[in-house]
């Protein structure tokens, strides 16, 4: 299951990661030799059993809808890295 | 005098009780104890509360308390609220002695993925204390806690508590809130105890279990019961063959392995054999699909936009890709890239939707086997602590120590780890495996389990 210098550009582009000449390289690599030991999972013929994303059996748990204090702003902002007024401030989209 | 490498959790309860010791007194004789082996990422200098104090593994979302989850991208990371284990922790007057080293992101098997370097093993140092939560295994291991919280997602909890020689809990899915604490794989990640007897760690259960309304994945817990019970009368044992034949234990390990059965067995539990045939042949490569993919949605919030690192940059999305090549480090890349493969178009089903069908497979293979038993047995990793850099290199050799803690975690079911002896001079661990919401089944078998092994915790080393 080889994966090509293409595929990891894809991928690290779709996860935003700006990897670095080295990394692209043996990740190409080592992410290869994962994806072919998790291939076995397709040894199976599973195709009559229902998939499962969670071990509970808990469906649709809600809570009332009553409103509750939220934190104050400047505890919302404590960790931003910039900061303007009531935003969190960012290098411009386009 | 305290002697914080032999003192239990209750004996330290005791003592407060009896006004022998103070809380502060307490917690200083922890405090005054050398971290030589990196257990801390953050020590405090004092803390609230008039009980046992306790580590916290540095996933664990603790107000105005740094919360790094041993990432660089969260170096500064000061929390604005409490996580609900740390709340219930601080409601139940335990000081907070400090945060723990762990793998970054909880994502390793050895700590030596911290962005802040490794931990090391109290019975030898040039040894890994497992992990994730290899900090807070070894805290408790040295004399650097009376005990901890740790987080288990495909064994953090389980292994590092093998490999250190203590006792280590991961609850049912769903009986410990997440609420505040940083998430790794949402539908595994479950916080649990990490102690130094099995009667400690139903205590600490009992202050951390129960329902909580942030946390809508959480549910009713059956009261705790702290063990006494010195047999094992009427408790049915099953022993996976695939668990404990497998060609990657040890056979130092499977031998304590085969005693501990055999020592259930005298204590007058039913043993007889079973079978798990797919949980371990698929159980790894179902984990290493669900837990990166998971991982890849969840750490796709570290954007450098509302807290932890930012990398400036002329662009958004220059910013963004920055930010998250300079903060994460190797393991958590690879675990993202990873996910995000298996997530994507083309390939979702083959990878993804296939491993979710094994997952199911998984747990009624699980299911099936508690009709007939009350607990299953086997070893917690399959090898002592290896060295230091050993499987560093190998991610794929490195995956494997998780072999055997991880396809209960796929079923959501509660999982213990006790100490049943030293091979080669180092710890070997038994985990019993029990239904949903079994753990004072556990919490019996292990205690009349510790009671007759009679393993010593403290590392010969510092004795």
């Amino acid at each position: 299951m080889a994966i090509t210098r293409e595929q990891v550009l894809h991928v690290a582009r779709l996860a935003r990661l700006d990897l670095g000449e080295d990394e692209i390289a043996r990740l190409q690599e080592e992410l290869s030799a994962i994806l072919e030991a998790v291939s076995k999972v397709s040894e199976l013929d599973l195709a009559d059993v229902p998939p499962t994303s969670h071990p509970l059996d808990l469906v649709n748990v809600t809570r009332s809808d009553e409103s509750r204090p939220c934190l104050p702003l400047d505890a919302v902002f404590a960790n931003a890295p910039e900061r303007e007024g009531d935003s969190f401030r960012t290098a411009p989209t386009a | 005098m305290i002697d914080t490498l032999r003192l239990t959790a209750e004996e330290a309860r005791g003592l407060l009780e009896r006004g022998e010791v103070s809380a502060r007194e307490l917690f200083d004789a922890y405090r005054a104890v050398e971290d030589d082996l990196n257990c801390y990422l953050l020590r405090l200098d004092e803390g609230e509360g008039a009980g046992v104090p306790i580590a916290l593994k540095d996933v664990i979302g603790t107000k105005g308390i740094r919360t790094t989850a041993g990432s660089k991208i969260l170096e500064s990371y000061v929390p604005v609220y409490d996580s609900t284990v740390a709340a219930r922790v601080k409601v139940a007057g335990l000081p907070v002695l400090g945060k723990t080293n762990l793998d970054e992101f909880a994502m390793g098997s050895s700590t030596e993925n911290s962005a802040f370097g490794p931990t090391r093993n109290p019975w030898d140092p040039e040894r890994v204390p497992g992990g994730s939560g290899g900090g807070s295994a070894a805290a408790v291991s040295a004399g650097l806690a009376p005990w901890a919280l740790g987080s288990d997602t495909g064994g953090s909890i389980k292994q590092p508590s093998s490999l250190c020689g203590n006792v280590g809990l991961r609850p049912t899915y769903g009986t410990v809130s997440r609420y505040g604490i940083v998430a790794f794989a949402s539908s595994l990640d479950q916080v649990g105890p990490v102690t130094k007897t099995v009667r400690d760690c139903a205590l600490l259960y009992s202050i951390i279990a129960g329902r909580d309304a942030c946390d809508s994945t959480t549910v009713e817990v059956p009261d705790v019961e702290l063990p006494s019970a010195q047999d094992l009368n009427g408790v049915r044992i099953g022993v996976p063959t695939e668990m404990n034949d497998h060609p990657g234990i040890e056979p130092g390990v499977r031998a304590l392995v085969h005693k501990s059965i055999e020592l259930a067995r005298e204590l007058g539990a039913e043993v007889e054999e079973c079978s798990l045939p797919l949980s371990v042949d698929y159980g790894l490569a179902c984990y290493y699909l669900i837990a990166p993919a998971e991982a890849s949605s969840n750490l796709a919030r570290y954007d450098g936009v509302r807290y932890g690192l930012r990398v400036g940059a002329d662009t958004y999305y220059e910013m963004v890709e920055r930010t998250r090549d300079a903060g994460f480090g190797d393991e958590p890349k690879r675990r993202i890239m990873l996910g995000t493969y298996a997530l994507s178009a083309g390939y979702y089903e083959a990878y993804y939707g296939q491993a979710q069908k094994v997952r199911t497979a998984i747990a009624r293979e699980h299911a099936q086997a508690f009709e007939r038993f009350d607990v299953l047995v086997s070893p917690t990793s399959p090898t002592v602590a290896f060295r230091l850099g050993e499987k560093a290199a190998d991610p794929l050799a490195m995956y494997l120590s998780d072999l055997l803690t991880i396809p209960s975690n796929m079923a959501g079911l509660p999982g213990l780890n006790i100490p049943c002896g030293l091979s080669e001079g180092l710890p070997v661990g038994l985990q019993l495996i029990g239904a949903q919401l079994s753990e004072n089944t556990l919490f019996r078998a292990g205690h009349a389990l510790e009671r007759a092994i009679g393993f010593d915790t403290v590392p010969e080393r510092l004795r």
